[in-house]
């Protein structure tokens, strides 16, 4: 059987799961729609809570950035993964105890005040919808690599996969796929990298692999990389940093925060009986998580030794790098690399006209590299590689059977679709229990409100579809964005709830808006004013990352800081919140009387 | 609130620290501030600062998260909090 019909049974069959489960998990009710009837089990939860988490960004570009970063890679892993800590810790049981429906909902009833729950509302509406632009954007361009279609056509398909599990099962459909595809994806994922680490290390567990001795050597796998990374010019592998260390420290706290205040991830643990589930499923999430996070920095240095070693044949004899023979003929290229030229992920040109590849970094501040490179008559870096070839390339790299290249194009629509399902379930329980029940109708019938629930759902994933085709002029600084806002607003304001019994209203809503304020700022002056082309004003604010040279991917730890600072002063100036309210802070603060979660008002 | 529910509040405050303290020390400690310095030691191919921040860290959120929901557990019970 060939690739291409391969590859279509395995996805075809996989989306068939999908909407058999739909069917099966209808949602009769709004307790249903919202938390699944509030009786998924912890480990349950916690896979479908990894499903929600790692989106096509985990999945399929996460390895290649850390290919690329080496060590300074790790804030992504640590980043992503600290956060469920924090949200274990600081947030996910105690919001369980509160008992409702939504996010904006514990503001709004923490803050006793509208306005809080309106702001939270807008936050929340901000970081999940440029979110799901990525994700929409993702499953269109996993189905045009994959099964050979328009990106536009597989955006069409995706969005029907989801309104079909979305609009009839809410949280329960959903809850039920994210399982599924969980499954698939961490198969997609891992299979590969096991045989990559076999043939590579010996050890078939690549977590392990990555620190073992190359196959009949007694060089292990990163000495070995470090070794060609330096000769090559690309910078040793273990120990490059993103930026400076400062840099690197605030990224990855603000990636940690980020990760505990986005309400999609949140919303989860409102599904599971109690208050001891809650916590616990944070912990069965992050196993799950953990899995894949774990993988992947082995994927990572697995494929770029890899790589550079198919291109530059002496990697493996330990011959002379720079050696006129030592580089890849043009003819002898493997059918690989001629697959993805065409997809532009993949491009050569050859500049000295030697009918071989070269791959370096021609950028690199080491002299001696530059040197040897101009004597062997090099003439710049004639392979450019796209992240996401990384994980995409990877079973044909290994030469691994197509199903299992099968396996992991529908492991990256798997993760796509589960990330865009989950955010667009928290998008549309926000407006239709915290904006139609919750201030424009609060007398709306259950089955009303059920109805209304359905509707948004509906009318979310057209404009996600909308917004994924005709993506607003920007790509890569959306997901920032959403973390950014997830960590100045909305962490701080949840986590000020619970753990200040003093802390009032205009504190908090002072809080919110000045955290938001101050990373949108940041972010605007350096991607542009909602990143529209041509309205950045970096020399306003004196050039590019000028707050202690932190990148604005990296601000939101400061958004969260100044968020604290101003409720804080606010609080102190303004009169403290109601006896009811700090009687509230106590019931939420201990387990006992956890009943199922409701949605009353 | 009561002294006993003072007291939990204060046991619970207690073991977020502890924890807490941890959670910095593997990942902004051993991983970024401090990685030079534990990349002077190996871990069998593994520099031990690498290792924290690309796969160390991970493992011992993990458990972190583990120990504290069963803490959390003992002391709901101690303090005769916990879910019936």
């Amino acid at each position: 059987m060939d690739l291409q019909t391969t590859i279509y049974l395995v996805v075809g069959a996989s989306f068939a799961l999908y909407i058999g489960i739909a069917f099966w998990a209808r949602a009769g009710s709004t307790s249903e729609f919202y938390v699944a009837g509030g009786g998924v089990g912890p480990r349950v939860n916690g896979m479908a809570t990894a499903a929600d988490w790692m989106s096509a960004a985990s999945f399929i570009s996460m390895a290649g950035l850390i290919s690329n970063m080496g060590y300074g890679g790790g804030l992504f892993l640590m980043g992503w993964t600290g956060g469920y800590v924090l949200l274990a810790l600081l947030l996910a049981p105690y919001l369980r105890k509160f008992g409702k429906f939504t996010v904006p909902q514990f503001i709004g009833d923490r803050f006793y005040s509208k306005t809080a729950s309106t702001v939270a509302v807008v936050c929340l509406l901000t970081a999940s919808i440029t979110y799901v632009i990525g994700q929409m954007t993702g499953v269109g361009v996993a189905f045009s690599r994959f099964l050979g279609v328009s990106s536009e056509t597989g955006i069409y398909v995706g969005m029907g996969i989801v309104f079909v599990y979305a609009v009839m099962g809410g949280m329960k459909g959903i809850t039920y796929t994210q399982v599924a595809q969980y499954i698939v994806l961490i198969f997609a994922y891992t299979v590969p990298a096991v045989f990559i680490s076999l043939h590579l290390t010996g050890n078939p567990i690549p977590q392990l692999g990555l620190g073992s001795d190359l196959v009949g050597t007694d060089i292990s796998l990163l000495q070995k990389l470090d070794q060609i990374a330096i000769d090559l010019g690309f910078g040793q592998y273990t120990t490059t940093t993103a930026g400076s260390t400062l840099n690197m420290f605030v990224y990855t706290l603000s990636l940690m925060i980020g990760t505990a205040g986005l309400p999609h991830v949140i919303m989860r643990f409102f599904t599971v009986p109690t208050v001891a589930d809650a916590r616990s499923s944070a912990g069965w999430a992050l196993v799950f998580i953990a899995i894949l996070y774990t993988t992947a920095p082995a994927v990572a240095g697995m494929a770029k030794y890899n790589l550079i070693s198919t291109v530059n044949t002496a990697v493996a004899t330990n011959g002379d790098l720079y050696a006129a023979d030592s580089s890849l003929e043009v003819a002898k290229k493997p059918d690989w690399m001629a697959r993805w030229e065409k997809t532009g992920l993949l491009k050569f040109e050859d500049k000295n006209g030697d009918g071989r590849i070269q791959y370096y970094n021609d950028k690199t501040k080491n002299a001696d590299v530059l040197a040897k490179a101009e004597a062997a008559g090099w003439k710049g870096n004639e392979l450019t590689v796209n992240a996401d070839i990384i994980v995409l390339a990877n079973p044909e790299i290994a030469l691994l059977p197509n199903w299992v290249i099968a396996l992991v194009a529908a492991g990256g629509l798997a993760a796509a679709l589960s990330t865009a399902a989950g955010l667009l379930l928290a998008i549309s329980s926000a407006i239709s229990h915290d904006l139609v029940k919750g201030v424009f109708n609060p007398n709306i019938s259950e089955k009303g409100e059920l109805m209304a629930g359905k509707i948004a759902m509906a009318v979310s994933i057209v404009i996600a579809g909308y917004l994924g085709l005709n993506p607003p002029g920007f790509a890569a600084g959306t997901v920032a964005l959403a973390f950014g806002i997830a960590a100045s607003s909305l962490f701080p304001a949840i986590m000020m709830g619970i753990f200040s019994k003093k802390m009032n209203k205009e504190g908090a809503i002072a809080g919110m808006l000045a955290g938001l304020a101050i990373t949108l700022f940041y972010v605007f002056a350096h991607k542009g004013v909602f990143f529209i082309k041509g309205t950045d004003f970096l020399p306003l604010i004196g050039g590019p990352n000028p707050f202690f040279g932190i990148t604005p991917e990296a601000f939101g730890a400061v958004g969260a800081l100044v968020n604290f600072i101003v409720a804080f002063t606010v609080d102190k100036f303004t009169k403290e919140p109601p006896e009811h309210i700090q009687h509230l802070v106590e019931s939420v603060r201990t387990p006992r009387g956890a009943k199922a979660v409701d949605g009353a008002h | 609130m009561d002294k006993s529910g003072e007291a939990y509040w204060k046991a619970t405050l207690g073991l977020l620290t502890k924890i807490l303290a941890v959670w910095f020390l593997v990942s902004f400690g051993a991983g970024i501030l401090f990685v030079d310095l534990f990349n002077q030691i190996h871990l069998g191919g593994y520099p031990l600062g690498f290792w924290f921040a690309h796969q160390g860290s991970i493992y011992i959120f993990v458990a972190l998260i583990f120990y504290y929901a069963k803490k959390m557990g003992e002391i709901d019970r101690k303090f005769d909090v916990h879910e019936e």
